[in-house]
């Protein structure tokens, strides 16, 4: 029993940074229909920074200015996001899809060679957020607390994100657009204004999932492209451009993944693919999907 | 039965000059510098496969590297576990396994277009690797599995040759010749009845729908063939490279095989031989110069999309024809 909510909590783990990068993913194929392959190079992004600047604050400073600095990763991220938009994407919406998933596998390739630039070859590690809450008792066997908080953080991200989209005008007009562009435009909505927005918010959510993991996990070269896969699994399952597929995706590719890892290492990934290829064989759009 | 379409004189006589350089080519340059366009070729022949997905059907599959992988694979499987030394039977090995999963993936993927196609491409053919990646025991992990230089057409390497010199020889005119009945092939099956039916669906789904093809039918045949095409490449580059890697199966490679197509230009039917020739020696050029060499392809990339659609090729015949008018 202690084992089972052992993995359970450690799915819920998965699946809070995997909503967080597969979401945002969503939202933006979602308004701007665009699939964007260097996303997971944003949550790279994400957890690097982080990372970096509680080394470099590290010396002596208090444990809540470091838990202070988690943001700043997901604060990059946006940033890199805001300028790529308007600059690389922008030119290309008049063009076939292929071209725009062809650019974006181009940034893929720039990222992932300029984190080295900038990060170096090696992991940077944060564990001192990780170590500082300590553990907690679960029957016979302890548990990071930190997990937990990364867990709240996902469910409040998928909670505020839900209220954002559903409660807000931002959200009206951010759906308005997603439905139909031009429409939207016609009635005044600025549709530039919206992309960059919209880009800049998804581009956040994948590196605030960077910056709460980084410090249960460090950050390494190319954990960009293993997490944009599974972002894809997630989004293949729950439906591209839904919100609330996203985050079923993200807790059924959670459970499968933790489980898989403990009782069937060898074919993991492969299951995860195969629960994939069923859904689209049953519902194309995915279960969430608009077809 | 339609007559096989035949080039134009026109083509023919500017291909025949690049075939006679293609073989006198290895008594002229260094055996590295033949090697490297070993490669080039090969590259070609798994480009022209993908060309006919995306420039001919207008599917573009992030997922090519299962078919190139399982290529390499099956060679290697076959010399490991068979102790097979026939480059041929290698060959009909490394198709037949590329095939079958081809047609395994293809019938899944040619139910969906566009982004989706792309999607569901990439995420199956990431499966194998995984696999390749996880069954270490059989596949080698990410040590991957030696290969020999197998015997072609019956002869082997030499006791004591240096197999630089073989396989910048005798292993590069093979490649060259499969390479060439390859080329004649895809631009006969383009040019058919069949290519046509390809371009139609591309253009017009539902036009071509409402004249009667099937549409769905010839998108899998379309795969197969491409299927077929990239796991030929990928026996042929095995004993070329002496080593199969899950890297060759990873997504990644498969970005390699797009961006071939892409830098010759896909709407040609030269585009992705050029293109692959091209990024090999780029690529080997850049990897030499920096360790930042994904940088500098992906920068390449960028500006290609933003200001070359055409492609090398593409552009290349937009200045002759403006060179023309002008003249």
């Amino acid at each position: 029993m202690d084992t089972f909510l052992i993995h359970l909590l450690n799915s819920l783990l998965y699946a809070s940074v995997l909503f967080l990068i597969a979401g945002g993913l969503s939202l933006i194929y979602g308004v701007m229909r665009i699939v964007n392959l260097a996303h997971g190079n944003l949550y790279a992004v994400g957890a690097y920074t982080t990372a970096w600047a509680v080394g470099r604050v590290l010396g002596g400073a208090p444990t809540l200015v470091l838990y202070a600095l988690l943001p700043v990763g997901a604060v990059a991220a946006a940033a890199l996001g805001a300028v790529l938009e308007p600059t690389l994407l922008r030119p290309l919406y008049k063009r076939a899809e292929e071209y725009q998933l062809l650019i974006t596998f181009g940034l893929l390739l720039v990222l992932e060679d300029r984190i080295r630039v900038v990060w170096g070859p090696y992991p940077l590690a944060a564990s001192a957020l990780f170590e500082g809450p300590g553990s907690f008792a679960i029957g016979e066997s302890i548990y990071p607390t930190y997990n937990l908080a990364v867990i709240t953080v996902g469910g409040l991200a998928a909670a505020g994100l839900w209220a954002f989209v559903y409660k807000t005008k931002f959200g009206v007009i951010l759906r308005a657009t997603s439905q139909n562009m031009r429409m939207a435009s016609a009635l005044g909505v600025n549709v530039n204004r919206v992309y960059v927005q919209a880009f800049t918010l998804g581009c956040f959510m994948a590196g605030l999932g960077g910056a709460i993991i980084v410090p249960q996990q460090g950050a390494v070269l190319g954990m960009g492209v293993d997490a944009l896969i599974l972002a894809f699994v997630v989004v293949v399952i729950g439906g591209l451009g839904s919100l609330e597929g996203a985050l079923l995706g993200a807790l059924m590719v959670g459970v499968v993944r933790e489980f898989g890892i403990a009782f069937f290492p060898e074919i993991e990934l492969a299951v995860l693919y195969f629960m994939a290829a069923v859904v689209l064989l049953i519902r194309p759009a995915g279960l969430f999907g608009r077809t | 039965m339609s007559p096989i379409p035949v080039p134009p004189k026109r083509v023919l006589l500017y291909t025949a000059p690049i075939i006679v350089l293609l073989f006198v080519l290895p008594f002229v340059v260094p055996p590295y510098e033949v090697t490297q366009l070993s490669y080039g070729l090969i590259f070609a022949i798994a480009a022209l496969g993908f060309n006919l997905l995306l420039g001919y059907t207008g599917l573009l599959s992030f997922g090519h590297s299962a078919y190139f992988g399982m290529g390499a694979y099956g060679v290697a499987f076959m010399v490991k576990y068979l102790k097979i030394t026939s480059m041929e039977a290698l060959i009909v090995g490394g198709i037949v396994a590329a095939t079958a999963v081809a047609a395994l993936f293809g019938f899944l993927c040619v139910r969906y277009t566009r982004i989706f196609f792309s999607i569901l491409a990439l995420a199956l053919s990431q499966v194998l690797w995984s696999l390749a990646f996880k069954f270490f025991w059989v596949t080698g992990g990410t040590d991957g599995l030696r290969v020999p230089t197998p015997s072609l057409l019956g002869v082997g390497m030499a006791p004591g040759q240096d197999k630089m010199a073989f396989l910048a020889h005798r292993y590069y005119y093979y490649v060259l010749v499969i390479f060439l009945v390859g080329v004649a092939v895809m631009w006969v099956i383009v040019h058919s009845p069949f290519g046509k039916a390809l371009q139609a669906i591309r253009d017009n789904e539902t036009r071509a729908e409402f004249v009667g093809v099937q549409v769905r039918r010839y998108r899998y045949m379309a795969f197969l063939v491409s299927g077929v095409y990239t796991g030929l490449a990928g026996a042929l580059w095995v004993p070329l490279n002496g080593l199969t890697t899950p890297d060759i199966l990873h997504w990644t490679f498969s970005g390699e095989i797009v961006f071939f197509t892409v830098l010759g230009g896909f709407q040609t039917f030269a585009g992705p031989i050029v293109g692959a020739v091209v990024f090999n020696y780029l690529k080997t050029f850049a990897v030499g110069y920096t360790v930042y060499w994904q940088m500098f392809l992906g920068g390449v990339l960028v500006v290609l999309v933003l200001a070359l659609p055409g492609g090398i090729v593409g552009t290349a015949g937009r200045l002759v024809d403006r060179f023309r008018k002008a003249a």
